[in-house]
């Protein structure tokens, strides 16, 4: 295969999964906005949420006040924000339409329907539309074409790139989202078994469609522990950061068998597996949660440079 | 000969009655209810653009991911009709790779006389480059694009020739594609020509003229200038019709006596490229240094037999408008044989004579540039107004080299759906002739179609439109 076709359709599962990390934190956002503050008024994450986007002071200086309008706006409308909703399906099509001749017209249609929905949807005056409604389609969407993937693709390199590509992103924004509230997650004595406390962490879940996930694999109450074992350690939930990377694991060594040639990229991305399996929940809060989140993050923005290097950029290995 | 004055060939009739060939068609015609009709019509527009066939237009902004307007309405063809064609176009596309293997060559025609030295050697299409080369097989243009005319039951003209890399043939496919899905009754009632064949007529083509180093399978690929080409949606069609890699010049590199494409398993050998960028972006070590799209040192494999070009540099030079006049010429010369099919009368404003005429009798004249294309530059004389032909008056008497001149023909029409109903409207054809080791073309091509009543300007950067062609099955 082409590497640059490789790479678009990297890029395109990239983009994909990342839309709906956004659509996610904007749904998060909204959904914190509506709890009573205990000092008063209600609560306002939104500077957090937009610093798990790194995209806080382009915010900023384009509209200066958070205020929740100017928020959703940027991070689902607006084209100068790299990140939002808009972006990363406009990259995600784009990346598509170059290669469609990779993709079966099922996906591509699922791609081009989507792109032609959110056209109509700019259209729409923006009072009409509920922050709920454009977070529930943009995950809708990315479901579709997932599911479209996965039904309909060969499982050729072209897959194996596809679910490279999904798999880095998620372990990326999996980590970013347990990063915006790694506080909450910290234990200290005097929010343990407040209300708001049990709040916070339940909307953590909810942010990761995980809270039946969470009681169908954990009794008793709620913990910090748990919780972070089910989003960074659990091999059975789909979006943790270990399964994330057992899948770049396993498309990795897909192509390795496929091409009869194992790469140092297969060797990185299992020595990351292997570090993350034997770690324990104690030993990241003794780490610290965000050091270890951001020392993750660090480390699987590596692998995806190696796998670039020894499959995208077309330089013999 | 006037479109004013002439009466204008309606392919659909035969005076007052329908000719045969189009009789079910009349019916279904008949038969179809307007709600019926506008609800197919988008359903059409709906599938062209779900597959995604767009068109941009350069410099004109708007929408770059635009529909050529397609006109449900067939044109047909009689099988006899058709073999004319086809005789003609064969031809045509012979004589056309004969001369370009001479004037790189022995340059024959040139020492008999019969074109003159500096219409080939001085033309901007004459590539230096090819001087002394012979691509495998003698072939320089292994797609010849004919676009033909008619202005009668029994009367072609050959407007020009396009040998370089004529575009639209996935429109072909796709009308065709539509309409057997939009009215399968119509192909049950109706024995037409499959066009399907082409994919795999032009992969046995591009395969048959790989070059002697190759002494595996030929591996083959289409180079595109990229997404942002007005075309893009047809090569990378091709591409995956023939399922063969659709690259751009970054993915490809010349190391050693090859090239080679960049692919996730490292370098991979290449034997045909079928380009679809222009002779001047190939290679900018040969050409333009400028140029991002091209493959430095890709000329030099070329020329040492390393890998096949389609169309060969240098191509270009046969589809010039001022060779043109020249091609019955060719014919006669090459093959010892009359021309099937007639060139339209043509005046060269370079000669004296011609100029002076055309400038006397602009106001019922086509202009075009010799190196036009795409229905730009030109003028329509008896669509034009006084000053319009004034100022275009003016360019020619500054280069008169740079334009010829023909008579404004009474293009036939075809019924086409309008608001009203169905009107005849203007149309052309464009047929592509497959050269490699054989000769072969697929019976059809693209209609191109002028949607404005009267207008004669079918191209699809101005607002034209295309349709189904059928020939009929003997």
């Amino acid at each position: 295969m082409l590497s640059r076709t490789a790479d678009h359709l990297y890029w395109m599962a990239r983009y994909l999964e990342r839309a709906e990390t956004t659509s996610r934190l904007l749904e998060v956002g909204a959904r914190t906005a509506l709890l009573p503050d205990p000092s008063g008024g209600y609560r306002n994450d939104w500077e957090a949420v937009l610093q798990a986007k790194g995209t806080l002071e382009e915010f900023k200086e384009k509209y200066g006040d958070t205020n929740q309008r100017n928020i959703e706006t940027w991070l689902f409308f607006d084209s100068d924000n790299p990140a939002s909703v808009l972006s990363c399906i406009n990259a995600a099509r784009e990346n598509a339409r170059v290669v469609r001749t990779a993709l079966t017209s099922t996906v591509w249609d699922a791609i081009n329907s989507a792109y032609q929905e959110l056209k109509q949807l700019q259209r729409v005056e923006r009072s009409k539309l509920m922050v709920t409604d454009l977070t529930e389609w943009t995950q809708r969407f990315c479901h579709l074409v997932r599911g479209c993937i996965s039904a309909t693709q060969l499982r050729n390199d072209g897959y194996a790139f596809m679910g490279i590509g999904t798999s880095i992103e998620r372990a990326d924004n999996t980590a970013r989202l347990i990063d915006v509230k790694y506080y909450v997650l910290l234990p200290s004595l005097s929010y343990v078994g407040s209300g708001l406390d049990q709040s916070q962490w339940a909307l953590l879940l909810q942010s990761m469609t995980a809270q039946r996930a969470f009681n169908w694999s954990y009794s008793g109450e709620i913990t910090a522990q748990k919780i972070a074992h089910l989003l960074i350690l659990n091999r059975k939930f789909p979006r943790s950061l270990l399964s994330s990377v057992q899948w770049t694991c396993d498309h990795l060594d897909d192509i390795a068998q496929n091409y009869a040639n194992g790469t140092r990229a297969q060797q990185d991305a299992h020595q990351l597996f292997d570090d993350l399996s034997r770690a324990t929940v104690d030993d990241i809060f003794d780490e610290g949660l965000h050091e270890f989140l951001q020392r993750f993050v660090a480390r699987n923005a590596g692998l995806a440079n190696t796998v670039q290097d020894v499959y995208l950029r077309g330089i013999p290995a | 000969m006037s479109a004013t004055q002439a009466k204008i060939f309606n392919e659909m009739m035969n005076g007052p009655d329908v000719r045969a060939a189009y009789a079910n068609l009349e019916t279904w015609y008949r038969s179809m209810p307007p709600e019926l009709r506008n609800l197919k019509q988008s359903e059409a527009e709906a599938l062209f653009r779900r597959v995604g066939i767009t068109f941009a237009v350069y410099g004109e902004g708007g929408d770059p991911e635009r529909l050529i307007p397609f006109d449900m309405f067939p044109r047909v063809m009689t099988a006899e009709e058709w073999r004319k064609l086809d005789k003609g176009i064969r031809q045509r596309a012979a004589a056309l790779n004969a001369f370009l293997c001479d004037v790189y060559g022995r340059r024959e025609i040139i020492r008999a006389g019969k074109i003159p030295e500096h219409l080939v050697t001085n033309n901007e299409a004459y590539e230096k480059a090819a001087i002394g080369f012979r691509p495998p097989g003698g072939v320089f243009s292994h797609i010849v694009g004919v676009d033909l005319v008619r202005t009668g039951p029994d009367e072609f003209y050959v407007l020009e020739d396009n040998c370089r890399t004529p575009s639209g043939v996935s429109y072909m496919l796709q009308n065709r594609e539509i309409m057997m899905r939009m009215y399968p009754q119509l192909f049950m009632e109706n024995r037409i020509a499959p066009v399907d064949g082409y994919a795999s007529a032009l992969k046995r083509t591009l395969a048959s003229v790989a070059p002697k180093k190759c002494v595996s399978e030929p591996k083959i690929v289409i180079l595109t200038p990229g997404q942002f080409n007005s075309a893009y949606y047809e090569h990378s069609f091709l591409a995956d019709l023939m399922g063969v890699e659709l690259v751009e010049g970054q993915d490809l590199f010349v190391e050693g006596d090859f090239v080679w494409m960049k692919t996730t398993e490292g370098p991979k050998k290449v034997d045909v490229i079928y380009r679809r960028i222009d002779d001047s972006f190939l290679d900018p070590l040969c050409f333009r240094p400028d140029s991002m799209l091209g493959v430095p040192g890709l000329m030099n494999v070329y020329r040492s037999g390393g890998v096949t070009i389609c169309s060969a540099p240098g191509a270009g030079v046969a589809d010039d408008k001022a060779i043109y006049t020249y091609v019955p010429e060719m014919i006669r010369f090459y093959l010892g044989e009359e021309p099937v099919l007639e060139n339209v009368p043509t005046w060269q404003c370079a000669k004296e004579d011609d100029c002076k005429y055309v400038l006397e009798n602009l106001d019922e004249l086509v202009v075009k540039e010799v190196h036009g294309s795409g229905g730009y530059g030109m003028l329509v004389g008896p669509k034009a107004d006084k000053s319009t032909i004034e100022a275009f008056a003016h360019k020619i008497r500054q280069n008169p080299d740079n334009y010829i001149a023909q008579p404004t023909l009474a293009l036939s029409a075809v019924p086409t759906f309008v608001e009203e109903g169905i009107a005849p409207r203007h149309v052309d054809l464009r047929p592509y002739c497959l050269v490699g080791e054989k000769i072969e073309l697929v019976p059809g091509g693209l209609t191109r179609v002028a949607l404005t009543e009267g207008s004669l300007v079918v191209n699809s950067s101005q607002g034209g439109g295309v349709k189904d062609t059928w020939v009929l099955a003997e």
